[in-house]
């Protein structure tokens, strides 16, 4: 059992964190109590797609190591392409493993996979411009009614309604 | 110019919004003339695609953003358009409608949100923009940045009316952030089982991997369709539709009323035919039981609850939740096991053919009534029903108008709306679900009795005797017409004109749509 937890421990923590993040947002009755709900929520999903984006133990962070000059990644590039047209211009082979380049190119497996990153990069952008909007009419809400109290608020709304 | 057409759609538009934002800051009259402009290029552009998409062999034209190219590298590289004769059906219809509702929205914005013109239309625009990539996209995660394009963009332009909006915009907020971020989880668990993010490229790893049995594919789909469902504002996860459509600004309603469920209907049949694929939705899933019962549910409830409105608009809002049960219960028609009888998808779908029409004709029809009781609340001065009386004599254009869109709903021919409801009906005999078309029926009734209410109300309706300024009673009237400026009047027009349009193409637009699910069967390869 405490293997089962300990293996799978981010993903414990994200869902955890995620049912945490649903319920303020349903059930708080302040709404800037069901923001910070909505925040949590986010962050548990990039919790989740940083997790995935791991390997193992050894596997380090996407940046390719300084041994010299050989192993900056626009001299990789440029050692590629070249012997690409020493061995007659074979350009369609550029993103395939089939073509050695020798040590240049290290072992993937070495790296986590950068991509989950980058699109959590995009969702963390997301999440800033929903907090901000959400933000913004919480503000015009209170301005209007004076409440961030849910029951307060729909009560006057339906006053208005009638009204 | 012509190869890229796909990508130009959403470009333009995209350069109309900034260029609104900064320009409209000193000369605010150029914000509705560029938008306007952005909405021609973009339907002049979408129409090129489709005729693209109806000319090449394989009814598809694929377009790879940033000129990655497919034959050089591993498909899902990067990001893809992909137009089949779906979507680019759809893409026409965004923007013919963004465009029909920019006009319309000359006399409302100035109204009723004076002095925002710049921030209005770059949202505006935004929004549109975001509609036709979520339709155009076909990357998973690419279609969620689009989705919250469109969804930030509409609780803005909610939030922008009276302040009873901003509550409603608010609860529209918190739902559509849960179901954005429930698709975005079940992303995650497709990535995870396939390592890819393109949608083609899913379904074909889902198949060749032989993933179609793995619980993490379960739950994937799972995450994504109640992440699509809150959108789709179907039954019982519609709560926030009717506060949020009835209330918004007028204009804004005339936008987001006809495309945002619509699109998100599409994202379903795209989700569950190019995704995940039949042989998954409809012989692994076997949902088809369940969804349609809550699709039956939901048209049962979204009619009766518009029954019980006094409201013009909130009536309306209610009927889309009823239109949206025809859709999903259309799209799950098909019975499981049908692939492994050996049936062919097309041959078995018309309720998928009902599905997809309906789209477009709910759209154009939820336009046109929009856009008619827009400019009715205008003469009015109300939005309630009673206070319709007498409209006809005001204004007997828009009412005509009014009438074409309420025969549509209801079902007439020759309107669109007859034409989809009989795919619709068709596809449960063949299924044999009575339920189903006892419902359609059943709604159709209650859009009857409905909109016959108002007709009634407005056609024989006496106007209240208003004092004039001597203390004579006199009949407001006996005035004459007071009829609509043309900017409103024209859009209507249109919208009405293109409910017969659609109604009267039938035939060309089934046909599209059986030959895209024909592709679909094949494999999605052409």
């Amino acid at each position: 059992m405490e293997e089962f937890i300990q293996s799978r421990f981010n993903y414990w923590i994200y869902v955890i964190l995620m049912m945490i993040g649903l319920w303020g947002m349903i059930s708080k009755n302040n709404l800037i109590k069901k923001l910070i709900g909505m925040s949590i929520f986010q962050t548990a999903i990039i919790l989740f797609y940083v997790s995935v984006a791991v390997k193992s133990e050894t596997a380090n962070i996407p940046i390719l190591p300084h041994h010299g000059h050989d192993y900056s990644p626009k001299i990789a590039f440029a050692h590629a392409v070249s012997d690409d047209h020493e061995n007659g211009g074979h350009d369609d082979h550029a993103g395939h493993q089939a073509h050695p380049v020798g040590p240049k190119i290290p072992d993937p497996d070495g790296y986590a996979n950068p991509l989950p990153h980058v699109l959590m990069l995009t969702a963390i952008v997301v999440g800033v411009a929903t907090l901000g909007l959400a933000l913004a009419i919480t503000q015009k809400i209170y301005r209007e009614y004076g409440t961030l109290e849910e029951d307060q608020l729909l009560e006057k709304v339906r006053a208005d309604d009638h009204g | 110019m012509v190869e890229h057409a796909p990508v130009l759609l959403m470009v333009v538009p995209l350069l109309a919004a900034v260029f609104c934002a900064l320009l409209g800051l000193r000369w605010k009259a150029l914000c509705l003339p560029l938008t306007i402009i952005g909405f021609i290029a973009a339907l002049y552009f979408s129409v090129i695609t489709f005729l693209q998409v109806s000319a090449s062999s394989d009814h598809q034209v694929i377009y790879f953003l940033g000129g990655w190219n497919a034959s050089e590298f591993p498909r899902g590289v990067g990001i893809e358009y992909r137009v089949d004769l779906l979507n680019g059906m759809l893409l026409i219809v965004i923007a013919a409608v963004a465009l029909l509702a920019a006009i319309f929205s000359k006399q409302f914005v100035s109204m009723e949100t004076p002095g925002k013109e710049p921030q209005y239309y770059a949202l505006f625009l935004l929004l549109a923009v975001g509609l036709m990539g979520m339709t155009i996209t076909a990357d998973a995660f690419n279609l969620y940045v689009l989705l919250e394009v469109s969804s930030l963009t509409s609780y803005a332009l909610i939030a922008m009316g009276s302040r009873r909006a901003s509550v409603a915009a608010f609860q529209y907020l918190i739902m559509g952030t849960i179901g954005a971020s429930f698709y975005l989880l079940g992303v995650g668990y497709l990535y995870i089982k396939t390592g890819s993010l393109n949608m083609q490229g899913i379904h074909d790893i889902l198949i060749g991997e032989g993933l179609l049995e793995s619980p993490a594919v379960y739950v994937a789909f799972l995450l994504i369709f109640v992440g699509v469902w809150i959108k789709l504002a179907f039954f019982p996860l519609s709560t926030w539709l009717p506060n949020a459509y009835s209330r918004a600004p007028t204009a804004t309603g005339c936008i987001i009323a006809p495309l945002m469920t619509k699109v998100s209907v599409y994202i379903m049949l795209r989700i569950m035919l190019t995704v995940f694929g039949p042989e998954y939705v409809y012989d692994e899933l076997s949902w088809s039981g369940p969804m349609v019962w809550i699709a039956v549910v939901a048209i049962i409830a979204g009619s009766i609850l518009a029954l019980g409105q006094k409201d013009l608009r909130r009536m309306l809002s209610y009927l889309i939740i009823a239109e949206v049960g025809y859709m999903v219960g259309g799209a799950w028609l098909l019975a499981p096991g049908g692939m492994a009888r050996g049936e062919s998808l097309y041959s078995t779908a018309t309720g998928l053919v009902g599905t997809g029409y309906h789209i477009i004709s709910d759209a154009a029809m939820t336009l046109c009534l929009f856009l008619a009781v827009g400019a009715m609340i205008v003469k009015a001065g109300s939005s309630r029903i009673e206070d319709m009386k007498g409209l006809f004599r005001k204004c007997p254009v828009t009412m005509a108008c009014f009438v074409v869109g309420a025969l549509a709903m209801i079902g007439v021919p020759p309107t669109c709306g007859f034409f989809s409801k009989w795919y619709l009906i068709s596809g449960a005999f063949e299924a044999g679900r009575w339920e189903f078309a006892a419902a359609l029926i059943i709604s159709s009734l209650v859009n009857a009795v409905l909109f016959f209410r108002i007709i009634e109300f407005a056609y024989f309706g006496k106007l209240p005797e208003v004092d004039d300024a001597h203390g004579h009673h006199q009949r407001h009237d006996e005035g004459g017409m007071e009829e609509n400026p043309p900017s409103m009047l024209v859009p209507l027009v249109l919208a009405s004109v293109a409910l017969i349009a659609i109604g009267l193409f039938n035939k060309e637009i089934a046909g599209y749509l059986s030959q895209f699910l024909n592709t679909v069967a094949m494999g999605g390869q052409g």
